[in-house]
């Protein structure tokens, strides 16, 4: 990595669709793709007289998240009005959370298994639940001036998870977003859909400069536009370096100047000044007097911690621990998502060899599943096919040679390993007939058994090749082992 | 908050029209400012009450924790959704161009 002559001081704001059927705080669907403004009703138009209600699986969706993160849920939340204008906010104000958020103080660990950065926990300031709003669309084919707004997307249950400015590189930042994004499918939240705006992340980032008279940080700038993880971390970069020639180039420090947003263009690969950004005074936030506060009991915290299952954290250990694969090997594994853990678990259970099962899932089956984009519940190779693979090879009943043969076998025709070995005439060779083969052998190379016998004992590999023309079922190394055995007994 | 007397001044009325994107005449922010003054110097009377023991209030209400199940119900048509709009083109509001984004 370069040496620079600065600390990046990353925080990140990832906004979170929850995956419910209808929005947060009217009953409209949420569906993705339907044709414009028709998911609407009076409640997200914001018509007078309209009155919001919150959403009871978007409220537990969001608890569940929380404590996933190791949140403090507070005792009693509430729902405050943001307030500003924009076309796409129908009632002039979005419903948010303010000064008491639903959840807060939590931590996400992330680690990075080639040591590119020291594993670290990246503290959570808060996660609250809030409102979307809509979409608008620039309308320039037309040469029409006008913006076109659809309101499907309004009211839309949003959670809003800000870290704490933990993050030190880009690529801590991605491995947050990596593993963020893990957790929230491994609980099911969120579809974390990006090209469907279903997550979405801002980045606060500025620098640290040892100068001599103390550390010096510049002012902080907010990224917006960022459409991809690859984007959060290009434009950090992009951006730190910016920052740093305009600290040579003007010496503005943090607070000389207001908080300033910038836009990523991910065409350019540049970041650049957006409008404005109003203080926080500024949107006049107060408690919304048509929702009434949720309070929580610990009861209710504790059933809802019930639900949230075995985390990749979690996993990433019991895999090392009880099934001796290694660290890398269990972050594979653990990071292809819950249904992929789940098939290892079977077929390493079922096959008594997780070391062997392990290398047959990342190298075979991670290949083909990239290969066709198929989840590993498509997947045409079951647990218990797989397991019967593993068991053969592992018993030496199949050579690991011809394992992939049967392997392949089986993707093509759905068919179980002792079927694909059947189709393939592959038969364990019994081990009088295995021996009588070895003794053939011996006997039409006495170059070879004399060479092994002044110590040479490479020699026998050439025997091995025989043993396979003759018998392309016959086991490599029992052939090698008797063979030597024989040798040595004449 | 005992004490704690606010004044508004000509410069907070106009802030808070910008926010509004009220554009207001020098006569009408005049008016303005002494209408919501006379507002604001109601409020102080309560601040000459002592609310030392007295737990801050979210809701006027007692109610907590109302919830609506997560069940899709028909809304509004489109026609009708758009039909308040002063311009629309059968499937989006049209709005003046944003700028500066
Ligand atoms: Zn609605």
């Amino acid at each position: 990595m370069r040496e620079q002559p600065y600390e990046i001081v990353i925080g990140l704001e990832v906004h979170v669709q929850l995956r419910t059927r209808t929005k947060l705080f009217c009953r409209c669907s949420t569906e993705f793709g339907q044709p414009a403004n028709t998911q609407t009703c009076p409640v997200c138009t914001g018509q007078p007289g309209s009155l919001p209600v919150m959403n009871r699986d978007a409220f537990q969706l969001s608890m569940k998240t929380a404590l996933a993160l190791h949140c403090q849920i507070p005792e009693f939340t509430r729902w405050d009005r943001k307030q500003y204008y924009y076309p796409d906010l129908p009632k002039g104000y979005q419903i948010s959370q303010y000064d008491l958020p639903m959840s807060c103080d939590g931590w996400l660990e992330i680690c990075d298994s080639q040591g590119v950065f020291d594993p670290k926990r990246v503290g959570i300031i808060r996660a609250h639940l809030e409102e979307d709003a809509g979409k608008s669309m620039h309308d320039e084919t037309s040469g029409r001036a006008d913006s076109r707004i659809d309101l499907n997307r309004t009211g839309t249950p949003l959670l809003e998870i800000v870290s704490q400015p933990d993050l030190r590189s880009a690529a801590e930042a991605r491995a947050y977003l990596d593993e963020l994004k893990l957790l929230l499918q491994y609980l099911d939240v969120s579809d974390c859909n990006m090209q469907e705006g279903s997550l979405r992340v801002d980045a606060n980032v500025n620098l640290h400069l040892d100068e001599p008279g103390g550390v010096i940080a510049t002012p902080i700038v907010e990224i917006k536009n960022l459409n991809s993880f690859r984007a959060v971390e290009r434009a950090l970069e992009y951006e730190s370096q910016r920052q740093y020639e305009v600290w040579l180039e003007k010496g503005v420090k943090k607070g000389d100047i207001p908080k300033q947003t910038r836009g990523w263009d991910d065409q350019l690969e540049v970041t650049r000044a957006q409008r404005h950004k109003e203080e926080s005074s500024d949107y006049r936030y107060f408690p919304d007097p048509d929702l009434v506060p949720v309070v929580v009991t610990p009861d209710e915290v504790e059933r809802v911690r019930a639900t949230v299952g075995e985390l990749p954290a979690a996993l990433r250990l019991r895999l090392q621990e009880e099934y001796d694969v290694s660290e890398y090997d269990a972050n594979v594994i653990v990071n292809q998502g819950r249904d992929f853990v789940g098939y290892f678990v079977e077929v390493a259970d079922a096959s008594g060899d997780a070391r062997r099962t392990s290398n047959w899932i990342q190298q075979e089956i991670l290949r083909r599943l990239n290969e066709l984009q198929m989840s590993i519940r498509q997947f045409p190779v079951t647990a218990a096919a797989l397991a019967g693979l593993v068991k053969a090879i592992a018993s030496g009943e199949l050579d690991s040679s011809r394992g992939r043969d049967v392997f392949g076998r089986m993707f093509e025709h759905g068919e179980s390993a002792a079927e694909a070995m059947q189709s393939l005439g592959i038969v364990s060779v019994d081990a009088g007939s295995l021996r009588s083969l070895c003794e053939g052998l011996l006997a039409e190379n006495p170059r070879v058994v004399a060479e092994v016998k002044e110590g040479k004992q490479k020699a026998v590999g050439a025997l091995i090749g025989q043993a396979k023309r003759l018998n392309p079922n016959v086991n490599p190394s029992e052939v090698r082992e008797i063979c030597l055995e024989l040798i040595a007994q004449q | 908050m005992k004490g704690c007397q606010v004044s508004l001044s000509l410069a907070d009325v106009k802030k808070v029209a910008m926010l509004a994107r009220l554009q207001l005449s020098d006569t009408e922010l005049e008016r303005m400012t002494h209408q919501l003054g006379q507002i604001v110097d109601y409020v102080n009377q309560l601040a000459e009450l002592d609310t030392e023991s007295v737990t801050p209030l979210s809701h006027a209400g007692e109610l907590v924790n109302v919830f609506a199940e997560d069940k899709p119900r028909p809304g509004l048509s489109r026609a009708e959704v758009l039909s308040g709009a002063p311009k629309q083109d059968d499937e989006c509001y049209r709005v003046p161009a944003v700028l500066g984004e």
